[in-house]
């Protein structure tokens, strides 16, 4: 066990690409924590995914020794947070576990909107900040104007910020030499009560769920008889832990310290971030404060490409649920996909990863509905549903109103694109909140409804800024609107899985772009096809597929029988692949792209 | 020799040669050049040995006459290629041939496909001598520039007297044109039609332009080169126009692409689309033929020197010979059965696939009025044919 005194706790704050998990890398290294043989880019991040997106999606740590100038030995522990909005709850977690953070800034790029959600949170947990400027070697860098606008934006003092090159190595030993002087030590009373924070945990096919903690107070050691707050399951320890990034077992672990423990938990489900540990004998008086259960915001259906792979696809889900609790599922039925499973996501990047990895490791292909949020239906018979599939929408008879999340966005911009960014967020029913000028660049607040933002908000607004605009956004309620379920009617009968909910003043618009994208993506027929956007009765939008005219081989004599009839037999499994729907065939890919908006 | 009552207890299903016919195709693979639409078997070469072609092909006919004895040959179909590239002389040795090994019908047929320059016309007689009584006539098309752009050597007005001599020397000409083709609009195709039965004796094929992959329309067409061609719907309204000048001038489609004089159908063509059976002799010629009850697909090698070592190598041109298993026999059947307008017979669908098709599918057609049905036959109406594969896919699903 470590005295406190000699024991710093830290995070780093850094927008994707500024450099993060380059700069842990260098602290992994110079502090001789893994044999210079067994080291690799990025050490942190386990996933394929992780690596190749540039994003951190579970958070890690890792345990260091580091001699220091004064001659202590001292144990410095990162965690390395989830970097994504997505993640937000996970990451105020994880700031909680530790009391500084370093601040790392691109000098050739400067402050970004993700950054400042992050070292927003840093600074709710009370923690104190250490800038680093990163890339200071490159020809780009402006170490004072990131500074100014350090202090400008985010309102900390910046003149101690330290200069380094991450990538070269420059000015390692200073940051490590400012985690020890600058960082508070933690505290903590290790008679009391054992009061440890789940910070995190995995699943590991050999060992089981491992656990991430921090120890407030009191002792834990292997062995011991612990039990969870909140889900008031108990458990044996099996194995205590830390992270060197390697395990390394450990007898025990005091206030401050960081570890992991293993305890024959199956499931990540049955851990949940936030939550409080302690003994079962002697437990502590009070939980720590701030546990929230994750809650999914984004809802889509995740459908089998081939009606034969529905039991794959359950048992990938069911896999990948274990390791990930934030992810909920459950069955659904579509007329127009068959079965298949309703998800809910923290966010739309969790969807996405999620759905990455179900096609990548599980190797299935999937139809992917349009995301939804979760709209708050009020009857009027004073009930409140919560609905996760504008299929599932009641009849409007019955519904006293409807209320949206809304978010707080936050984006900054170079003015060149600022006109082109503020029509956007008007376009998306967005309310103007606050517009400041910092460094040359723009950073404007808007509250903007969710709904408009899960599909292709990001898209766009990469594309209309070339992407140079950063984004950032947190959940802030509900609000009631004008909100309306708007049916896709093809060949007269309503497609289930097209349905959507959109604003009523958007609704024409936004029902003419999709029957005319889905014009074009349904094949003509032997008959001509209605294709209608209607809310309740009325048709709203309308366009009609023209009738097929010719297919038909023009020479079709004794020699071409064999190749025609392989023709036609390609042509019947090709058909076999699109989704029958009535009399109609909707191939696939038709049900996620004609919601792309291209304006 | 059976007893009558052993007949008459044990029903035994008519083959396909004697439901539909059974007749005989000899691929000649060679022409002058080659049409850029076209993607048929064809080569052009430098100099041709006619004489080991005449001993290869009547090599074939007396091995797919020992196993085939006793049948009676109603058609023989000499395709290409352009076989009137062939000496009258050779044509004459393998149709000899051919009648010392099968007994013919009465009234065989007996067509050569023939291109309509000056130089094969000068042939004709020789073919006619020989015992050939129709010719098909790859006239193509009834303007200069046209013509040049699909890479005929030929020009109109030698079109024109080589289909004089055509219907001068044979008993039955039929000719070959292509439409929807580039730049060309609905009235002038009308209009070239009109002209074209002017001149027609009882047969025509009209074919709209396919744009076939691996042909140099192919290549162009993939590269977005081969502009001006009508889209389908255009091509739609052709295809409508074609049928109504047609059954106004009294020849009637009687298959998707072929119109004719009742009676002038084309026999050996037949065979085909109603599931008979025909021996295929020559490089790359395919064949069904049908065994004590079992349906063989035949087919020979494609390169024409290739097929030629092998029947000297082997006594057998043949390089597959395989068997045609029910499912894929009543695909065959309904898939060329279909395109003409008698249609098909259902009780023989039924015996093929052991099986009927659909009754969806038949009540769904038939309500968009694509096909007619009743208990015995399956047709597709005129509004179907140019939807064929279409109603094919809803058919067979």
């Amino acid at each position: 066990m470590t005295d406190p005194r000699y024991i710093r706790n830290f995070s780093i704050v850094a927008h994707i690409d500024h450099g993060k998990s380059t700069l842990a890398d260098r602290l992994i290294q110079l502090t001789g924590t893994v044999a210079e043989r067994d080291m690799r880019d990025q050490i942190l991040d386990a996933m394929d995914l992780e690596r190749e997106r540039g994003i951190t999606i579970k958070a890690n740590s890792v345990r260091i020794d580091y001699p220091a100038k004064d001659g202590h030995t001292y144990v410095l522990n990162l965690i390395d947070t989830p970097g994504h909005v997505d993640f937000s709850y996970e990451v105020s977690r994880s700031m909680q576990a530790v009391e500084g953070s370093l601040l790392v800034v691109d000098a050739t790029q400067g402050v970004e909107a993700q950054t400042l959600a992050n070292v927003y949170q840093a600074i709710d947990a009370d923690h104190e900040i250490v800038p680093v400027l990163n890339k200071i070697d490159l020809p780009a860098a402006e170490p004072e104007r990131v500074k100014e606008q350090i202090e400008d934006v985010i309102g900390i003092d910046a003149s101690d910020a330290i200069e380094i090159s991450a990538k070269t190595g420059l000015g390692i030993p200073d940051v490590l030499e400012a985690i020890v002087h600058r960082l508070p030590a933690p505290e903590g009373d290790r008679d009391a009560p054992l009061k440890a924070m789940l910070v995190d945990s995995w699943y590991d096919p050999y060992l089981g769920v491992v656990v991430l903690i921090r120890v407030m107070e009191g002792v834990i050691r292997k062995g011991d008889q612990i039990k969870m707050l909140k889900t008031g399951a108990a458990y044996k320890l099996d194995r205590l832990a830390v992270l060197k990034p390697s395990m390394t077992n450990i007898a025990e672990l005091g206030p401050g310290e960081i570890g992991v423990f293993t305890a024959s938990i199956k499931q990540v489900r049955d851990t949940r971030v936030g939550d409080t540990i302690t003994h079962v004998k002697k437990p502590c008086a009070k939980a720590l404060p701030g546990f929230k259960p994750s809650v999914p915001v984004v809802f889509c259906g995740l459908f089998p490409v081939d009606a034969a792979d529905f039991e794959d696809l359950r048992t990938a889900i069911e896999k990948l649920a274990l390791n990930d609790a934030s992810f909920t599922y459950e069955m659904e039925t579509s007329a127009a996909l068959g079965f298949g499973f309703r998800c809910g996501f923290l966010g739309l990047l969790h969807l996405e990863v999620v759905r990455d990895r179900l096609e990548r490791e599980y190797d299935i292909d999937l139809i992917t509905t349009a995301p939804s949020v979760v709209y708050h239906v009020h009857m009027k018979d004073g009930t409140m549903d919560e609905l996760h599939n504008p299929a599932d929408m009641p009849d409007l008879t019955d519904v006293s109103h409807v209320e949206e999340p809304r978010i707080k966005a936050t984006i900054l911009v170079p003015d060149e694109f600022l006109g082109d960014v503020l029509k956007l967020c008007q376009d998306r029913r967005g309310i103007q909140e606050d517009l400041t000028y910092v460094g040359g660049r723009a950073m404007v607040v808007y509250d903007l409804p969710l709904n408009e933002v899960v599909f292709d908000f990001y898209d766009r607004l990469k594309s209309v800024t070339k992407g140079y605009a950063s984004f950032d956004y947190h959940l802030t309620g509900y609000r009631q609107d004008n909100l309306v379920k708007m049916q896709i009617l093809v060949n007269e009968e309503p497609v289930d899985a097209l349905a959507m909910m959109v604003h009523r003043d958007r609704a024409e618009m936004r029902g003419r772009a999709m029957v005319e994208k889905l014009k074009d993506l349904i094949p003509r027929h032997m008959f001509k096809i209605p294709i209608q956007a209607a809310i309740g009765g009325k048709v709203i939008a309308r366009e009609t597929l023209a009738a097929l005219r010719k297919d038909v081989t023009a020479k079709c004599y004794g020699g071409d029988a064999t190749r025609k009839k392989k023709l036609l037999e390609k042509q019947k499994a090709g058909k076999k692949k699109m989704r029958q729907f009535g009399k109609v065939d909707i191939p696939q890919e038709a049900f996620i792209n004609a919601l792309k908006m291209d304006s | 020799m059976p007893t009558l009552s052993a007949n008459l207890s044990t029903p035994v299903s008519p083959e396909p040669w004697q439901e539909g016919g059974f007749g005989l195709y000899i691929h000649w693979p060679f022409c002058q050049s080659k049409c850029p639409y076209c993607d048929f078997n064809s080569h052009v070469a430098e100099r041709i040995d006619q004489t080991r072609w005449r001993d290869a092909y009547i090599s074939e006919i007396r091995r797919a006459g020992a196993e085939t004895s006793g049948r009676v040959l109603g058609t023989v179909f000499f395709g290409g290629g352009t076989p009137s590239l062939m000496q009258p002389d050779v044509v004459a040795s393998v149709l000899e041939a051919i009648f010392d090994t099968w007994t013919p019908a009465n009234d065989i047929e007996i067509t050569l496909e023939a291109n309509p320059g000056s130089v094969e016309a000068a042939r004709f007689r020789g073919f006619r001598e020989a015992g050939v009584n129709r010719v098909s006539l790859g006239v193509q098309a009834l303007n200069d520039p046209d013509l040049r752009a699909l890479g005929r050597l030929h020009s109109v007005a030698e079109a024109r007297a080589a289909l004089d001599i055509a219907r001068a020397t044979f008993e039955r000409v039929s000719f070959d044109l292509i439409y929807a083709r580039q730049n060309q609009t609905l009235s002038g195709w009308q209009a070239e039609l009109t002209e074209a039965l002017s001149m027609a004796a009882d047969h025509l094929s009209l074919y709209q332009l396919t744009i076939e992959p691996g042909t140099a329309f192919g290549a162009r067409h993939d590269r977005g080169l081969l502009r001006g061609l009508p889209d389908d719907d255009v091509a739609a309204d052709m295809y409508f126009a074609t049928q109504d000048i047609c059954d106004a001038a009294g020849l009637s489609a009687y298959e998707t692409s072929n119109h004719a004089r009742p009676g002038a159908e084309s026999r050996h063509n037949l065979i085909y689309w109603r599931g008979g059976d025909y021996i295929g002799i020559g490089p790359g010629a395919h064949g069904r033929m049908t065994f004590s009850g079992t349906r063989y697909a035949t087919d020979t090698p494609l390169a024409p020197g290739a097929w030629l070592d092998r029947v000297a190598r082997t006594g057998s041109g043949e390089a597959n010979r395989d068997v045609v298993p029910p499912n894929e026999q009543a695909l065959e059947y309904a898939m060329m059965g279909l395109r003409l307008s008698e249609g098909i017979d259902r009780d023989r669908y039924r015996r093929i696939a052991g099986q009927d098709i659909s009754d969806t599918a038949l009540a769904r057609l038939a309500e968009l009025d694509l096909i007619e049905t009743s208990d015995a036959t399956l047709r597709v109406t005129r509004k179907g044919r140019p939807l064929l594969n279409a109603i094919l896919r809803e058919l067979l699903a």
